[in-house]
């Protein structure tokens, strides 16, 4: 780490270390884009991975923080810059450098208003063309008569507005031409049964060839960043089992992770297996869920119904325990809401008994039929350099040969102490992400099996404050999701409320590779490829 | 549940106290004995209540029972549109689109906290609250996702209010005040 900071301080002698641990570096926005390349491409950093992307308000300048990380050789590092000037903010953009900053830096602009330079297409992201203000500035006036809910569409526009800067540095706005005249576009959501909610593709067509897709997100961005601003720690919880309803203990474990971490709070052992097992059976529903869904997307209506059947006996494990079959609000800050109930474990024991059979069964219906294996081999292609550029993570990015599962590298709760296989394939393609889930059922039941018999005695939670006020600092922890890397971001003031709180979906990367893979395939493709990602839309707008 | 309860808001059989009209009557129980038990859904949902409405459409818990297996992806071609998860600003002129582009006679199910009223998320810079400032809303099933019974529950409350429209003599209910014959005389 020693040699990085070095490196840094070489490169920007006016660059700040705001703290060691996690290595924190500020950054003045001139230089930052030169250092950005430098980080990624020079042989001894290699921070090839942009893990999160937060627009922060700093009162006086608009900050942007980057998270960074390196595949080859696993450090960490934490960027700021900031945007100096309020009125007219700009930043140079790193889309050039890691393709994930595409759509994050939309969002930034969303919510701040950031310009970034360079930057193919600075359309707003989650909110409509027509909307006033950017909402996640502290000054943003929320008054409804400046927005109201407005029952005409907006309009689609074809032409997006980008900012290129000249050599003597003059910024000027240019025009990004989205869809030329006479090209044929197709609107596919954001009512459409395949996007898995509401999604919104425009897709450029020729013949049935798939020529561009322009992935438009917001149709259900219900803004929880901005929510969770004004609510109390133990509050926040709430919202975040809602962001990926899929991996809702997962979620919340992050959050919860990131607090205990922030107030240094050692959570029992009994926790730590708990919060475990409930993180697996999570996980267990969700690629359950997939299976059914993507099968039924592909024509396979039987699969619905079996793969729901299965799922519904987790979901009774969940209710009985937990209270709830979907949205559990089970992790709290220091343990969980209450004692596992008694029936929990011989269930899990049934139930581990239950599923291989079944998934012999999923195989020999869906797996092996020839139909099933055309549409889905050879189909959306992902490198292992795109899956990493674009941050593709959890099964998918697996599926590109990129072990990326945050279990094995940075383990939490008890992964550190159960063996278990991270599945990784090489093929990149629709069938290879098909087939990781499928495998990954196969490695959370060996997970569970370990687990299940050895949950030590000892309380379910330890006894926190009522008012919880995190010490000042800048907070990031992640879990491994159901679909990928799930990270919380808390920037802290001293209060009870956070001063920004940012949720690394892995949703949005998802999404943002939907161009790339359907791009020259056929239109049923589309389909496969959507549906084989596995995205969860609610998790990409929050 | 017992059939009391089922029946414990009794103002839509109210509706029909006066009596009907014997050969009209019985031919409106016959035509809506058909519809309130072919109820198709479109195939709508923006987040956490549309898993469980897919859970209500599944083996499980199964409303093929009740004749609303047939889940429309098109509104033109359903009956009944579930409002499953939270509508925000930018969805809400689509929401509109769907609403209008469905047949009459069509219904409206707000299901969840979030399409009743914001729910979770009232707060919010971009959420509505409640969609039934968008379209008229027939019945409300609250929860945060609404378990499965629930929604049956609410589904078959539903069923109830299109037994007692009246076809033929008098207005539906549906029809704006201004074209209600009944109001010149």
């Amino acid at each position: 780490m020693e040699k990085i900071k070095n490196r840094i301080l070489e490169v920007v002698p006016e660059a700040v270390v705001v703290s060691e641990a996690p290595l924190t570096v500020s950054v003045p926005p001139l230089p930052f884009y030169d250092l950005a390349r430098r980080l990624r491409d020079d042989e001894d950093m290699r921070f090839d991975y942009l893990v999160c992307m937060t627009g922060v308000d700093e009162g006086e300048s608009l900050g942007v923080v980057y998270h960074l990380r390196s595949t080859v050789y696993g450090h960490e590092l934490v960027l700021r810059t900031a945007a100096l000037d309020r009125e007219n903010p700009e930043l140079a953009s790193v889309v050039d450098i890691w393709a994930t900053a595409n759509l994050n830096e939309r969002e930034v602009f969303d919510f701040f208003g950031i310009r970034f330079i360079n930057h193919p297409d600075m359309r707003r992201l989650f909110l409509r063309n027509d909307w006033v203000g950017y909402p996640l500035r502290k000054d943003y006036n929320a008054d409804e008569k400046i927005n109201p809910v407005r029952l005409e569409s907006e309009e689609t526009i074809d032409v997006a507005p980008a900012y290129e800067a000249s050599r003597d540095g003059e910024v000027e706005e240019i025009e990004h031409v989205l869809f030329k005249e006479g090209e044929y576009v197709v609107n596919i959501g954001p009512q459409h049964p395949a996007t898995h909610g509401v999604l919104r593709f425009r897709v450029q067509l020729d013949g049935e060839i798939v020529r561009k897709v322009d992935v438009n997100c917001g149709y259900i961005h219900r803004g929880i960043e901005k929510m969770c601003e004004s609510l109390t720690y133990p509050q926040m919880l709430a919202l975040t089992d809602r962001l990926d309803y899929l991996s809702a203990h997962q979620n919340r474990h992050a959050l919860c992770l990131c607090i205990e971490d922030a107030l240094q709070i050692e959570v029992p052992e009994r926790v730590k297996y708990i919060r475990t097992i409930m993180d697996e059976l999570t996980r267990l529903q969700s690629h359950l869920l997939f299976w059914s869904t993507f099968c039924m997307d592909l024509g396979a209506l039987t699969a619905f119904f079996y793969g729901f059947r299965d799922r519904e006996k987790i979901l009774d494990m969940f209710e009985e325990t937990c209270g709830g079959r979907l949205i559990m609000n089970y992790n709290v800050v220091g343990g969980v809401m209450q004692d596992i109930h008694p029936n929990l474990v011989h269930r899990i024991k049934d139930f581990i008994k239950y599923l291989p059979p079944m998934l012999k069964e999923y195989h020999e219906v869906f797996t092996g039929n020839i139909i099933a294996q055309q549409r889905m081999k050879g189909i959306g292609l992902l490198s292992r350099e795109d899956a990493i550029s674009y941050g593709v993570t959890g099964p998918s990015g697996r599926a590109s040969g990129w072990a990326c599962d945050v279990r094995k590298i940075h383990p939490y709760g008890v992964y550190d102490k159960v063996d278990f296989k991270e599945i990784v394939r090489e093929d990149g393609d629709v069938f290879g992400r098909y087939m990781v889930r499928m495998e990954e059922i196969l490695q959370s039941l060996h997970i569970l099996e370990q687990l299940v018999d050895n949950i030590p005695e000892g309380d379910f939670a330890v006894k926190t404050k009522p008012i919880i006020r995190l010490p000042e600092g800048n907070y990031f922890r992640s879990v491994e999701a159901s679909r990928g890397e799930f990270g919380v971001y808390i920037e802290s003031r001293g209060d009870k409320f956070p001063y920004r709180v940012k949720f690394r979906s892995p949703g949005l990367p998802l999404v943002s590779v939907v161009d790339l893979l359907a791009r020259d395939g056929k239109i049923a493709d589309l389909i496969a490829v959507g549906g084989s990602l596995d995205y969860v839309v609610p998790d990409i707008d929050r | 549940m017992k059939y009391e309860d089922f029946n414990d808001n009794e103002y839509l059989e109210e509706l029909r106290k006066g009596g009907v009209d014997v050969i009209v009557g019985k031919l409106d129980e016959l035509i809506n004995w058909g519809r309130s038990n072919s109820v198709w859904p479109l195939t709508f949902a923006t987040s956490c209540c549309g898993i469980e409405f897919m859970a209500v459409g599944a083996a499980r818990y199964d409303f093929a029972r009740f004749g609303f297996e047939v889940t429309r992806a098109s509104p033109r071609q359903a009956d009944v549109i579930v409002v499953a998860g939270t509508i925000v600003h930018k969805m809400a002129p689509v929401l509109k689109r769907l609403y209008d582009q469905m047949a009459d006679p069509k219904y409206v199910i707000a299901m969840g906290g979030c399409a009743i009223s914001g729910g979770p998320f009232k707060k919010s810079y971009h959420v509505v609250r409640g969609v039934n400032t968008i379209i008229p809303v027939d019945v409300y099933v609250p929860g945060c996702p609404p378990r499965p019974e629930a929604l049956l529950y609410g589904m078959m409350q539903l069923q109830r209010k299109i037994k007692v429209e009246r076809f033929f003599g008098v207005v539906n209910h549906k029809q704006p005040k201004s074209e209600n014959p009944d109001n010149e005389k």
